[in-house]
């Protein structure tokens, strides 16, 4: 790991102001994507924003019909919430599927988003449900958020604080792991809201996390697994890779949308 | 250079290190608290678990600078007065381990679960527990049926 100057601002607003005037600085989360990415010498930031004690960034907050969780918020928290797991309980459920116990313990809901991983659990969630990312200087709709593989619409210096969820009447996910990493080779998030129904596939595509269309168009007409039957994910745009070509990957949206969708609650 | 402080085993230390500096380094190579190992330095494989502040994590991933005046225990800190802790004690009658490399960050993580979810600990759940500890000597039969007998051990205590 190259040297760096560390700094331990206290709030949100120091930690934008301390990025604002900082050369060449990042923002520590929980590290578990950035330090190990630092020792093999690809990230080599002059200054590290450690942002461990902007409390002002952690906690889940359940207001009307919405759910809104501080960036900061570690993967172990949001899984264990108990008032997340009567709002959305798929959600509390996706944090307890990521990684291993020690992960959850320091990783954190923003980084995740902020990394946007094209085989990471959060992207998935926010674009299902149609999340808000709330930084320090505007609010993004996911759908506009995630821009490509590790790519998002965060500019040099800009903060996630926090992210707002809107309750859905129905959500569940379901991920198909790679077994050393646990990240998903695909993962599916399908949510109902009124008449509409979002899904949306982590893991396979090569642009990163997308909305599969025709299986949202199929959950529509009825919300079931049983309307899954017979769809066919096309395997363009998706990956291949040592762990399974896009063919494969294809049949596996359409499995795990079925096993969300029989989840979902 | 910083000067970091914490508790470590019950004892305040302090040392003056690079801002660079991992936990795993600040206990091995300042403190020559060697029994927590680095298997793969890449956050897989677990053989570096300690505990911070009650919770395990990986001190290959953690930089000692941002835990100035956390309370953190190691495996130095299990055995009491010369007696091996519980789950020590049932590593070795189960033959929980083969060369040992990854014994450490095992019965650190297995008190951890043991912590958070109690004495009687099903097979199923201790797998999924372990999936952060990875044992070179595949000695995972064992290891399972060490941490279910420790987690036991541990009711006594
Ligand atoms: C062994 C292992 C297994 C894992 N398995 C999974 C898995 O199954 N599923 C999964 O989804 N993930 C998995 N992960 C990744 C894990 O969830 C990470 O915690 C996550 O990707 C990054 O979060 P972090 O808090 O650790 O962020 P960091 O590593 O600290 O930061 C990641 C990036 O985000 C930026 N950043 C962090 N916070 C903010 C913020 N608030 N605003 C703006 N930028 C920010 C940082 O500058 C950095 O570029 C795994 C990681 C490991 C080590
Ligand atoms: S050495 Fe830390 S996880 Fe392997
Ligand atoms: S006993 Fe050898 S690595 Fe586990």
């Amino acid at each position: 790991m190259y040297p760096f100057t560390y700094h331990q601002p206290d709030s949100a607003r120091k930690a934008a102001s301390v990025a604002g005037k900082a050369e060449d600085a990042k923002f520590l989360a929980g590290g578990m994507t950035l330090l190990p990415t630092m020792k093999q010498r690809l990230a080599s930031p002059a200054n590290l924003i450690d942002l461990a004690k902007c409390d002002d960034m952690r906690g889940i907050e359940i207001k009307g019909r919405s759910v809104t969780i501080g960036a900061m918020t570690r993967h172990v928290d949001v899984a264990n919430s108990k008032e997340l797991q009567e709002a959305i309980p798929a959600l509390a459920d996706l944090a307890g599927m990521i990684g291993d116990p020690a992960v959850r313990n320091r990783g954190t809901i923003g980084g995740s988003l902020a990394n946007n991983d094209p085989a990471a659990d959060y992207p998935a969630a926010a674009l299902a449900l149609g999340a808000t990312i709330v930084t320090n200087k505007r609010k993004i709709e996911a759908e506009d958020y995630f821009t490509g593989l590790f790519e998002t619409a965060l500019e040099e210096g800009e903060v996630i604080t926090k992210i707002t969820f809107p309750i859905p009447a129905k959500a569940g996910y379901e991920k198909f792991r790679n077994p050393a990493s646990r990240y998903a080779i695909v993962g599916v998030f399908v949510a109902k809201k009124g008449s509409e129904v979002r899904v949306a596939v982590t893991g396979a595509g090569s642009g990163g996390v997308f909305r599969a269309t025709k299986i949202e168009a199929a959950l529509t007409a009825k919300f079931s697994s049983k309307s899954l039957e017979g769809v066919k994910m096309p395997a363009e745009g998706l990956n291949s890779d040592i762990h399974a070509d896009a063919e494969y990957r294809a049949h596996l949206i359409t499995v795990m949308a079925k096993r969300a969708t029989d989840k979902a609650k | 250079m910083p000067v970091v402080s914490m508790t470590v085993n019950g004892k305040a230390v302090s040392a003056d290190v690079d801002s660079r500096t991992l936990l795993v380094q600040y206990l091995r190579e300042n403190l020559r608290l060697t029994g927590t190992h680095v298997g793969c330095d890449t956050s897989q494989c677990g053989a570096c678990v300690v505990h911070v502040n009650g919770d395990a994590l990986k001190s290959c991933t953690a930089l000692a600078v941002a835990l100035e005046g956390a309370d953190v225990v190691t495996i130095e800190g299990l055995a009491k007065d010369g007696k091996l802790h519980p789950m020590q004690e049932a590593f070795r009658e189960n033959h929980g381990l083969q060369c040992g490399f990854c014994t450490p960050g095992m019965i650190m993580s297995a008190v951890d679960i043991v912590n958070r979810k109690g004495n009687k600990l099903e097979e199923k759940l201790i797998r999924e527990e372990l999936e952060g500890n990875i044992c070179r000597c595949t000695g995972y039969h064992n290891i399972v049926k060490a941490i279910a007998a420790g987690a036991e051990g541990m009711a006594g205590q």
